[in-house]
């Protein structure tokens, strides 16, 4: 996601950032860029248009131009325009001050993921709020949709409307309401059929829908990957009901992600959600000035932080650290952090997120960066017994031979795991002369230089699926 | 179906699709010159069409070439745009063949989360069972929740039968079974659902091939036909979503989903000329009779906005 924005845009701003001085016609060269490079992006057009107005109006004014730096100038306010754009500094949370039972009204066209996205929702809403939860499908059009937010639900430890065959949408939503009173809960959520913007008819029906439960939030559902037409689409959908918020699906795609940037500026309702997976855990709030720093290729370390103090077991990482600082790592360690890692999400997604990885991204494009090699070691530690993990040393070619037919994988395998394992520890013992500053940086240059490896194992194992 | 009630319907279909880019043709060009700023928006609406950046410059060039400075019409500028379009989307227009010389014919069919696979296979079962033919349908996307209920019920509706595992079951080893019961039925195409999956996920593409290589234990030659569904309303991407697929799984042709939409699935003409894919038929709706053999002058013309009614009666081609 936002890779190929932002890489696009960094070969333009490195040719500005070299310069001593910076002539108008040069910025205007380099907006012409930014032009295409947010088109080819999906940036919808009048949004390109407004944003490279607004860049070229201050970046031509005599100060830019003047200063000693102007090409980090530039980037500045290119950084500035893009938070704006994207709705200004700050994730906005769902707003669900409204008498209890708040109603959560989710639209969309067929396909943006309105459904996985409710259940998602329902999920952070009864983990993080501690609510109690109603999910109710209003889809009467599309086979089996119904049954499939109540799986969902089941899924999410939320509760779902019982099914009642040959219900209206708006009955649906009547019963919904009505059960969430009756029985206390404090959120319902009313998961609508997918419709096309034109369709007047579906439009009027969700207009109704809108009228009997009046949302709190009216949240639109957007895929990553919508080309030009998002306008088209956002804009109807508020005008028919007023959304007041966007989810953007499959964010973890390669799309350039244009659709995002066009969003604010089409409804003037901030983006609160992306989904990135199918778990449904994967749902996260949406921080402008994090992804314009994504997208400028400088990372975003606060989220990564945040992503690791939320799931990386604190008592975990200070035993661990403290082995390492003894020099005591072994695999049994080494199993734990990988087991720590796959759960922090994709490897690919956390590179993302660091400043400067654009270009190591892209050499390691081929080298299949994702979890199935953490998972595919753990599988090898996993056929160990505890006195081989304690003692690499022991490891020859029987009990080799005995480990790769355990986890089901090659002796080159086995060899592989335990050659990056010597170079970790090695690596460590001279990290721990430098102090602990330098054994992150350590831990996380030796975990790259595995999966570069020759040919990384890939291969679709039945337990592969799903790899986040 | 009758010719006529399928034109009057892709009509309905395509003309939603295209207002919005004809309507702002039309405003660009009835009172201009062609001139270096006209030829810009003319760009850009092409580019809002989701063409895509090098098929609008090629275009505009070439219009540059040859009336650069004219008066044109908006008539004139709908026609050759639509000339252009035609040329680059004939080649590609090529009805899915069923070989009943293979019973059955196993058709494979992938795409992205959210495409419209599901709906589509429905709506193939149906266009079978209309020929004649003895289709059988697969509930390969066995992760999604009521994703095999979903299948189930298009199979209800349309009367083929359907191969179903437990939820969580290997899609590949569903997909085996299912090709053998096919053969003791004689039944003439399996239509084989996969589950949605992106393609930069480099383990769900290996549980693609995975399914390719089991079935090809029972027949080598298996899947004989590779359809990859793309959803109109997505932009520039659907160009990573193709290569990926067809590099991955050999795509052997595309369906392009609910362009009854205000999405003008411009990014079509992009493929075309990129990859050269056949287009086998394009979805207009969730009914099961929505789905339309894919015809270049109609889309072209459906584009840029010419006049549809005189369509009807001349344009029998490719159907």
């Amino acid at each position: 996601m936002f890779e190929s924005l932002s890489n696009r845009l960094a070969t333009t701003f490195d040719r500005l950032r070299g310069r001593g001085a910076l002539s108008e016609t040069e910025v205007l060269e380099a907006m012409r860029e930014v032009r295409l490079a947010l088109l080819e992006a999906d940036v919808a057009l009048p949004v390109v248009k407004e944003f490279v107005t607004k860049v070229r109006d201050r970046a031509v004014g005599a100060e830019v131009l003047r200063s000693v730096t102007p090409g980090q100038q530039v980037v500045k306010i290119v950084n500035d325009v893009l938070i704006e754009s994207l709705g200004g500094e700050g994730a906005v949370p769902l707003n669900l001050s409204a008498a209890a039972p708040v109603p959560i009204l989710m639209v969309g066209l067929q396909g943006s993921g309105k459904t996985t996205t409710a259940g998602k929702i329902g999920l952070m809403l009864r983990l993080r709020e501690r609510r109690r939860i109603l999910l109710a499908s209003l889809d009467t059009q599309r086979p089996a949709a119904q049954l499939q937010l109540a799986q969902l639900a089941e899924r999410a430890g939320v509760n779902s409307l019982p099914i009642v065959a040959g219900q209206t949408p708006v009955q649906i939503a009547h019963r919904a309401m009505e059960t969430g009173r009756r029985e206390g809960f404090d959120i319902v959520i009313l998961d609508t059929a997918g419709r096309l913007s034109i369709d007047e008819v579906l439009m009027d029906e969700v207009r109704a829908i809108r009228d009997a439960t009046h949302p709190a939030e009216t949240l639109l559902v957007v895929d990553a990957m919508t080309g030009q037409d998002a306008v088209n689409t956002a804009r109807a959908f508020n005008d028919a009901v007023g959304v007041t918020g966007i989810v953007m699906t499959r964010m973890d795609g390669d799309a350039r992600g244009g659709a995002a940037l066009s969003m604010r500026s089409i409804t003037g309702a901030p983006i609160k959600l992306t989904g990135s997976g199918e778990k449904l855990d994967a749902l996260e709030p949406f921080h402008p000035e994090r992804v314009a720093s994504r997208i400028l290729g400088m990372g975003d370390i606060v989220g990564l932080v945040e992503r690791a103090s939320e799931t990386i077991d604190r008592e975990d990482a200070e035993k661990l650290a403290a082995r390492m600082a003894k020099g005591k790592f072994d695999l049994e360690d080494y199993a734990s952090q990988l087991r720590q890692i796959t759960k922090m999400g994709s490897l690919s997604g956390i590179m993302g997120m660091l400043p400067g990885m654009g270009k190591i991204k892209e050499q390691l494009a081929g080298a299949n960066l994702d979890n199935t090699i953490l998972k595919r070691q753990a599988a090898i530690i996993g056929s160990m017994t505890v006195k081989e993990r304690r003692d690499p040393d022991i490891i020859k070619a029987s009990r080799k031979k005995r480990i790769a037919s355990g986890s089901g994988v090659t002796v080159q395998e086995v060899n592989q795991l335990l050659k990056q394992f010597d170079q970790m520890t090695t690596v460590m013992k001279r990290m721990n002369k430098m102090g602990q500053k330098g054994m992150m940086r350590g831990g996380l240059a030796s975990l790259m230089g595995q999966m570069g490896g020759p040919g990384g194992p890939g291969g679709g194992r039945p337990g592969g699926r799903r790899p986040f | 179906m009758a010719l006529s009630g399928f034109f009057s319907r892709l009509k309905e279909g395509l003309s939603r699709s295209t207002q919005k880019l004809s309507t702002s043709i039309t405003a660009v060009f009835t009172k201009r010159k062609l001139d270096d700023e006209a030829l810009e928006e003319l760009e850009e609406l092409l580019i809002g069409a989701d063409l895509g950046p090098s098929v609008a410059k090629r275009v505009i060039e070439a219009f540059r070439r040859t009336r650069f400075g004219q008066d044109v019409t908006d008539e004139e500028i709908k026609a050759a745009l639509a000339e252009e379009i035609t040329a680059i989307l004939a080649p590609v227009a090529q009805p899915l063949e069923i070989d009943a010389g293979h019973a059955p014919h196993v058709v494979l069919v992938v795409g992205v989360n959210g495409t419209g696979k599901t709906t589509t296979i429905g709506k193939f079962a149906q266009f079978y069972r209309d020929q004649g033919l003895r289709p059988m349908l697969v509930a390969g996307d066995t992760f999604r929740a009521a994703a095999v209920e979903q299948l189930q019920i298009w199979g209800e509706r349309t009367g083929a039968p359907v191969v179903s595992g437990k939820p969580e079951t290997d899609a590949a080893g569903l997909a085996f079974t299912a090709l053998e019961r096919a053969r003791r039925e004689g039944i003439d195409v399996l239509l084989i659902d996969t589950a949605g999956r992106l393609h930069n996920k480099t383990a769900l593409m290996d549980e693609l091939t995975k399914i390719i290589r089991v079935m090809q234990k029972l027949d080598p030659t298996a899947p004989h036909s590779t359809v990859l569904v793309l959803d109109a309303t997505t932009g520039q991407n659907a160009l990573n979503q193709v290569e990926v697929f067809q590099d991955l799984v050999n795509v052997d042709g595309l369906i392009v989903t609910k362009l009854d939409g205000s999405a003008r699935g411009g990014v079509v003409v992009a493929l075309a000329e990129e990859f050269g894919l056949p287009v086998h038929a394009v979805g207009v709706g969730e009914k099961v009779g929505d789905l339309r053999p894919f015809v270049a002058a109609e889309f072209a013309r459906g584009l840029v906005g010419a006049s549809l009614s005189q369509l009807s009666g001349s344009s029998p081609d490719g159907v």
